[in-house]
């Protein structure tokens, strides 16, 4: 357990000192929600009726662009054999190191929401729901991007494959989520929609850093 | 398990065993799969009536049922012998998968096409966002991406193996991706249904549809004995069986 | 049971190259190993297959007798040295030393501000490593092998970038260490001396 702690002191210090990568995550969320009213029309009604998937389409890529610094600098100057090695499980490694990620890339995209919101037209009255299907579908993000991370850290051209391989693992969060998004806006009952990406969350937290911790031991391995 | 049955299992993990029974068994396969597609496409083509809904434009089904299912089949085999490469470190079980995997995009690709051909004299468009196409269509990127990240390790060992984690982690996910892909259709579609309807289907149409199944799982076998000969013989070229054999020829 | 790293039949393969073909040795208390070879002939995978972290395709790493792989707490006895020095730049040198002592299991009772007067690192402490020299970095490496009570020491180039003192300081190290009786498996260029120390070499390249 302390060594856990130190880890995320470690990363929340690093953080803070390279703010640029934090950064970046969420520009691009902000960039590519304000480019579609540009590329389609800024018609009220329109906005209002795509804003749900505009939101999670941007936040969905947002997330893909943050992922590939999760393992990446640790892998290059040798921590993550280190973190390997070290005492702590490298499952609960990788569970606190994916969670203090989320903390800088994710939960910022999820505040930003409700201001990109109101830009697109989505109703005030739903932005709870907005925001906690953001909150959900990013954790999950989180934990499916990790996978893509791990299997790609070592190698020249992971920024190209990461999102290859985790967009198609990805759809079932940007349906639940999206759709639950715009039932919330219509006025209907999201519930369904929230609880399915709960499940999501659960199967993902108990699973995900079994596969990851494979992953980055496969990584390291030549 | 009795000592018998793991002997067997050992046997069929050594390369050079595994080869040579592949070589036994492709011709088998081959022959298997041009009778049944020349029996499946006459009683498909010829025998069958036309429908009474979507005349001659149907028989298409005769090629996209058979693929689609093997590109679902093929993706359960790359998972089942990722699974096994990974817990017993079997290296043939990697190159079983590796050389499944293109194979099974192939027929996610023919499942694709001839959905979306199917389409047109149909619905007037060669691309409709049924459940099932889209499924079809995001398996294909999984097996892209199986693809992708094998080729991109230097080490073709340590590539395969990342290769099976990625399968497996894409095994969980089908059924939840297939099942969201429906509950998204549902919502937006209603009713429409596409593929596969569950109405009624005469024994003449489906006598030939579960031949080109057979025959196209015996050319997929075929196909697939030949790949393995070949991931085998390019990972063990160097070895001291091979040499002979190349020798003896 | 022999307490000690042994190697048996260890094939090593990466890409189409045979790095190690059936290579065993046994390595006791008190005993340093030393790797020699040219460049790119496989000290560093073998050392990474040592330590655990590296594929091993054939044969086998014991300690003590059991497979390294069936050994829980195998990396809990070990202390691994890369080429990287596993240091974050943006951290400074005591907030990267902080660190590796708070997550290691068994941290000696050297505190970490011990370690940084050991290793001459005082003046340097509060300086972020970005900023430290390529030696300097290097002895805040190996602030990691006094910090945990690891009885076996892989080192990978541990004299790389360091001067004659840096090199002294490492052998004073490493003597102290095997007279406690630990092991070491070492691959350098340079040529150890070790007083009573008795140094077996491996040479690698030659298959």
């Amino acid at each position: 357990m302390r060594a856990l702690a130190a880890l995320v002191r470690r990363d929340l210090r690093l953080c803070f000192r390279r703010p640029g990568e934090v950064a970046t995550p969420v520009l691009f969320f902000v960039m590519v929600a304000v480019l579609f009213p540009l590329g389609l029309s800024p018609q009220p009604e329109l906005l209002a009726m795509v804003a749900p998937g505009v939101l999670w389409v941007a936040a969905l890529l947002a997330g893909l662009i943050g992922q590939e610094s999760l393992f990446k600098s640790d892998y290059e100057d040798g921590s993550l054999e280190q973190l390997l090695l070290g005492p702590a499980a490298l499952e609960l490694v990788v569970l606190t190191r994916i969670f203090t990620h989320w903390l800088t890339t994710g939960l910022p995209l999820v505040i930003l929401s409700p201001f990109l919101g109101l830009m697109l037209d989505y109703p005030v009255q739903a932005f709870g729901t907005l925001v906690l299907s953001l909150m959900l579908g990013t954790l999950i993000l989180s934990l499916l991007g990790a996978v893509g991370a791990a299997l790609t850290v070592g190698l020249r051209q992971s920024g190209m494959l990461l999102p290859i391989l985790v967009l198609p693992l990805a759809v079932p969060v940007l349906i639940f989520g999206a759709q639950g998004a715009a039932q919330a806006a219509r006025g209907e009952d999201a519930a369904a929609a929230l609880y399915l990406l709960g499940a999501l969350l659960v199967l993902g937290v108990t699973l995900v850093p079994f596969a990851v911790a494979g992953a980055l031991r496969i990584s390291l391995e030549s | 398990m009795s000592p018998s049955n793991w002997t067997w299992f050992h046997r069929l993990a050594s390369p050079p065993y595994f080869y040579r029974l592949a070589g036994r068994l492709a011709p088998w396969f081959g022959w298997a799969a041009a009778l049944g597609l020349a029996a499946g496409l006459y009683g498909g083509l010829w025998l069958a009536p036309a429908d009474y809904q979507q005349g001659d434009g149907f028989r298409i089904i005769y090629i996209h049922v058979p693929s689609a299912y093997l590109s679902m089949m093929c993706y359960m085999l790359v998972a089942g012998a990722s699974a096994i490469g990974l817990v017993w470190r079997m290296k043939l079980a990697h190159a079983v998968a590796v050389a499944a995997a293109p194979l099974g995009a192939s027929f996610t690709f023919l499942a694709l096409i001839t959905g979306s051909l199917w389409g047109k004299p149909m619905w007037g468009t060669y691309w409709v966002w049924d459940a099932r196409l889209t499924s079809e269509l995001i398996l294909l990127f999984l097996y892209l991406g199986f693809i992708a990240l094998h080729q991109a390790y230097e080490d073709p060992r340590s590539g395969e193996r990342a290769g099976a984690v990625l399968a497996l982690v894409g095994v969980v996910n089908v059924p939840i991706i297939h099942y969201s892909v429906v509950w998204w259709s549902s919502l937006h579609q209603g009713s429409t249904v596409f593929v596969g309807s569950k109405s009624d289907i005469s024994a003449s149409m489906l006598i030939p549809l579960l031949t080109m199944i057979a025959a196209f799982t015996c050319y997929f076998a075929a196909c697939l004995l030949k790949r393995i000969q070949a991931e085998i013989l390019e990972r063990e070229q160097n070895a001291g069986w091979v040499r002979e054999m190349l020798e003896q020829t | 049971m022999k307490l000690g790293l042994s190697a048996h039949g260890v094939t090593i393969w990466r890409g189409d190259r045979c790095l190690a073909r059936g290579l065993s040795f046994e390595l006791g208390e008190g005993e340093v190993l030393q790797l020699v070879g040219p460049n790119g002939s496989g000290k560093t995978s073998l050392m990474r297959v040592l330590a655990g972290i590296g594929r091993l395709d054939e044969g086998e790493v014991r300690w003590g007798g059991i497979p390294i792989r069936a050994c829980l707490d195998y990396h809990a006895t070990l202390a691994y040295l890369g080429h990287s020095n596993a240091l974050k730049n943006h951290l400074t040198t005591r907030e990267n030393i902080y660190f590796y002592h708070s997550i290691t299991a068994n941290s000696s009772e050297i505190t970490a501000d011990e370690i940084l007067s050991k290793l001459e690192l005082k003046p340097m402490a509060d300086r972020p490593c970005g900023l430290l020299s390529m030696g300097q970095r290097r002895r805040a490496a190996l602030a990691r092998l006094l910090i945990g009570r690891a009885r076996l020491w892989i080192l990978d180039e541990p004299l790389s970038s360091l001067d004659a003192e840096g090199v002294a300081q490492v052998a004073a190290l490493l003597m102290e260490h095997v007279r406690a009786g630990g092991l070491a498996v070492i691959a350098t260029h340079q040529v150890l001396q070790l007083d009573g120390v008795p140094v077996r070499r491996l040479e690698l390249g030659g298959n």
